[in-house]
């Protein structure tokens, strides 16, 4: 293997790894916040219990997402050298207001908000928990704008190989910002909602019944079940944008090969890109058509516009885009299904039964296989560029040797492997000592608490 | 009104940035980093409140590296390149450390007892990994980047002292936050570890100029040796006083117990000092000067901006924090 597959690897093996921590922290954090503001309004301890509870897990996996963004910020330099020479003008600026309006809020505050309860009154406790949510959205925003940019660049005029920016509103504002920028925030929501709700399902199998644990399951099914359906909408529109912007990754998530009408949207096949033609194929038809034209005679273009006169091949590898989008639009009809079978279970009767648990169980970690599929399909359908249409992939990566990156590589995969299993492992113990421990209210009276009602949002006073 | 020349200044406003950024990463996450490094010294409880002594910072702490190297990639991205390519295996070392220990501080304090012990041996292991591999490439840094052998043994020098530097200040934080038999103890680490600062230093002064012809002549060229005198000067005053002081402490009422870690803060300043004037005005030294690899100014304007705006904003409630967890340490819990 070279240099450019394995920093590729490398790259998409940190990235992969970093991700799945800031989709828990993202919308944890306000979840959280809402915990906290409900205690604030109704004084109701267990609010807070479930909130002791949560913001274990939102530390734990803070610290995660820390340390391993940590490492992102330096593969750039150590592993895509050429990246910051041809775009720093553009990705600079971008990288450096996330520091500066992002991590060191979220950083100074995490103390406060973890460690300040008695120290600080309920309202700047409140305040602090809002300040990390709002950092860490604030993180995620920044990071989008990059990356959306990459996708689809505007604003900015190339002078001797390297960008410059021309207008910083268009590359904020880039076309695809926003529907990336919509469609990540409701999977970090979903990514939480079930991990909340898969989470207290172990513990409720456990025999916790207890007050704060019913909230939680309840809080986790309904933001899911609101949620979903919000992102199938999300999706489709963001599908919408991509096929205007990068029809040739559209082809390839759809496995369609052939331009024309009333394509059919495939449920099943095995594309073949040699003999440029699908296997196995199971379809509905027209279903493409009128799913990305509204019209079942819509004309939806496929893979063979996108092979250059000599044959050289101009669009992503298919295989991989047409079955990681599959696993993403799956996992969010088995989100859908569940989520809402449990809230009108739990809305109605006040309680779930075993068979939902055994799913919910599992299904505590379908955000993180969703937002990694939709990552995948995103990433690798727009290769061979980093940058659409201004910079390859290839011409980006270092210059160090094959085996110092494959050295590196074995390491970090290493790391990661024991890392992700212990964070498994403390976060199921974590829930089975909490549905152990016996339910009782705590005696002391906290400082930091405030049942005034007066309180409300934490702002009285 | 003659106007300012924004090419040609925002390059160097920069340089400063990134350098004010790497002393300040340098002393406070220097500290904590130093405790870890301390950690297998002390008993069970003594870690606890050694932990507690920074939970609520070392984040905050880190981050500094983040803009240091976030500065270094905006403003000088050319050199950022040709830095972390030639750094790469020490780079990958100070990840892999700086990722152990940051998930320690959570794991140890959630795991069964059974487990913690592997947790603080990551903390420890970690935070010295993280240590060495900073000074390892100190050390290659100041020698120019150049990847000889005598080159490596030289860094390996510098990651040694620069891991007992950590040590100090970490022992110095200790003798402000904690009190009793840990504070004791850290006295002695403090006073056992002052040695190698000063070797370290002492090696690093030697080796420079005689590494390079440029900084022979910017050091000992002869108005510049008066002008440049107060600096060993007054490094070395410092550690005299520093040493004669720890020999009495923990003086009584607990007086002057943040005075260790200002002074050696101080001495960290001066020897950053030092180093600014040998390699100003390469960042890349004896390769690209600050202004080659500045990137467009259009970009650095925009960023510099925000960063007058943010960083007096993030200083505040950056000092804010540290005054609520203010005095000494207590076991930190949530609830
Ligand atoms: C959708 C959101 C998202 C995405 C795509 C990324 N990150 Fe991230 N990152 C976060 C959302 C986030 C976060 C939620 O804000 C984190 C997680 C925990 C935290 O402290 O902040 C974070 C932490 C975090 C940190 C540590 C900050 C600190 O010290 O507090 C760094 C240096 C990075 N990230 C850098 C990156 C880079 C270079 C990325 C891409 C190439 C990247 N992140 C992708
Ligand atoms: C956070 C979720 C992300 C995931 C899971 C992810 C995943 C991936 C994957 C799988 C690849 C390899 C694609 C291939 O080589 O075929 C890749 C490449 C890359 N992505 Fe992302 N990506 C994410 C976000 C980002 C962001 C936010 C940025 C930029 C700011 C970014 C920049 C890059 C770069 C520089 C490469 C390397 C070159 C390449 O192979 O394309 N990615 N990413
Ligand atoms: C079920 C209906 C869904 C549809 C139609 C859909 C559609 C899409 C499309 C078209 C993309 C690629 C956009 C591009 O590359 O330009 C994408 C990416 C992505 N999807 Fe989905 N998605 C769905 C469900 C989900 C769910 C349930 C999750 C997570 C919980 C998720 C997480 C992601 C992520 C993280 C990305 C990559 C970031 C981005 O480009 O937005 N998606 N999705």
């Amino acid at each position: 293997m070279d240099t450019l597959l394995l920093s590729r690897i490398q790259f998409a093996a940190n990235i992969s790894f970093h991700i799945l921590f800031p989709t828990i922290t993202i919308a944890l954090g306000w979840l959280l916040l809402w915990f906290r503001l409900r205690f604030n309004r109704t004084g109701d301890q267990a609010y807070m219990d479930a909130y002791f509870f949560w913001v274990k897990v939102f530390a734990l996996s803070f610290a995660m997402g820390v340390v391993s963004g940590i490492t992102m910020s330096f593969q750039f330099g150590t592993n895509w050298p050429g990246f910051m020479e041809s775009v720093g003008n553009i990705a600079g600026p971008l990288l450096a207001y996330e520091v500066l309006t992002a991590f060191f809020l979220e950083a100074v505050f995490l103390g406060i908000m973890l460690f300040g309860f008695r120290r600080v009154s309920g309202r700047v406790h409140t305040l602090a928990t809002f300040l990390v949510a709002f950092g860490t959205t604030m993180s995620a925003f920044w990071i989008l704008v990059l990356n959306s940019w990459m996708h689809t660049p505007q604003g900015y005029e190339i002078r001797d190989g390297v960008a410059y920016a021309t207008d910083w509103l268009a590359i904020v504002f880039n076309p695809s910002m926003p529907y990336r920028l919509v469609h990540v925030l409701l999977a970090s929501g979903l990514t939480v909602a079930f991990l909340v709700a898969g989470l207290s399902a172990l513990r409720w199998l456990f025999g916790d019944r207890g007050r704060a644990n019913m909230l939680a399951l309840r809080s986790g099914l309904t933001l899911g079940a609101v949620l979903i359906p919000l992102q199938i909408l999300a999706g489709d529109l963001h599908g919408l944008n991509t096929l205007e912007h990068q029809p040739q990754k559209v082809a390839a998530m759809e496995g369609n090969w052939e331009t024309g009408p009333r394509v059919p949207l495939i449920l099943f096949a095995i594309p073949d890109e040699e003999a440029r033609e699908n296997r196995f194929e199971i379809g509905i038809p027209g279903g493409a058509s009128l799913i990305l034209k509204h019209d079942i005679d819509g004309v939806v273009p496929g893979l063979n516009d996108f092979v250059a006169e000599d044959g050289t091949v101009l669009h992503p590898p298919v295989t991989p885009l047409f079955f990681a989008f599959r696993i993403m639009v799956g996992v969010g009809f088995a989100m859908l299904f569940v989520a809402w079978i449990g809230s009108w279970m739990i809305w109605r009767r006040g309680d779930i039964n075993r068979p939902l648990a055994y799913v919910l169980v599992p299904m505590a970690l379908s955000g993180w296989v969703a937002t990694l599929a939709g990552w995948y399909t995103t990433e690798i359908g727009r290769q061979p560029w980093l940058v659409s249409g201004v910079l390859k992939t290839a011409d980006a990566v270092t210059t160090v040797p094959a085996t110092s990156v494959g050295i590196t590589l074995a390491a970090y995969l290493l790391v990661y492997a024991g890392l992700i299993a212990a964070y498994l492992s403390v976060i199921v113990a974590l829930a089975l000592k909490a549905a152990k421990a016996p339910q009782q209210p705590p005696s002391v009276k906290d400082p930091g608490i405030d049942p005034d009602p007066a309180m409300v949002l934490g702002m009285g006073r | 009104m003659t106007g300012i020349d924004w090419a040609l200044a925002l390059p160097y406003i920069f340089a400063a940035l990134m350098g004010v950024a790497i002393l300040v990463y340098v002393i406070l996450d220097g500290f904590d980093l130093g405790i870890g490094i301390l950690s297998p010294f002390a008993d069970d409880a003594q870690k606890d409140r050694m932990v507690a002594s920074i939970g609520p910072f070392w984040d905050a702490n880190e981050t500094w590296l983040v803009l240091a190297v976030g500065l270094l990639l905006v403003a000088f991205p050319v050199a950022h390149g040709v830095i972390l390519t030639t750094l790469y295996f020490p780079v990958a070392v100070l990840l892999i450390g700086l990722i152990l220990r940051g998930v320690a501080f959570e794991f140890r304090a959630k795991v069964s007892l059974s487990a913690k012990p592997s947790w603080n041996r990551m903390f420890f292991a970690g935070s010295l990994m993280s240590a060495l591999s900073q000074g390892y490439m100190l050390g290659l840094y100041v020698l120019g980047l150049d990847t000889g052998w005598a080159a490596a043994g030289f860094a390996l020098l510098v990651a040694v002292c620069l891991a007992a530097a950590y040590a100090a200040i970490g022992a110095a934080w200790l003798i402000h936050k904690t009190e009793g038999e840990l504070q004791k103890r850290a006295v002695t680490w403090l006073r056992a570890s002052l040695g190698f600062v000063a070797l370290g230093m002492a090696a690093i002064s030697l080796a420079t100029p005689l590494a390079s012809e440029r900084i022979w002549e910017r050091w000992l060229g002869f108005p510049e040796t008066l002008y440049l005198a107060p600096l060993p000067v007054l490094t070395l005053a410092l550690f005299v006083w520093l040493w004669r002081l720890s020999g009495r402490m923990p003086l009584e009422g607990d007086r002057m117990n943040l005075a260790p870690f200002i002074s050696l803060a101080g001495i960290f300043c001066l020897g950053f000092a030092g180093l600014a004037w040998s390699f100003y005005p390469y960042v890349v030294p004896g390769r690209i000067t600050i202004v080659e690899a500045a990137s467009a100014t259009e970009s650095l304007a925009i960023i510099l901006v925000g960063t007058l705006f943010v960083l007096p904003v993030i200083t505040g409630y950056s000092i804010w924090a540290y005054r609520i967890f203010g005095g000494k340490a207590v076991d930190l819990r949530y609830d």
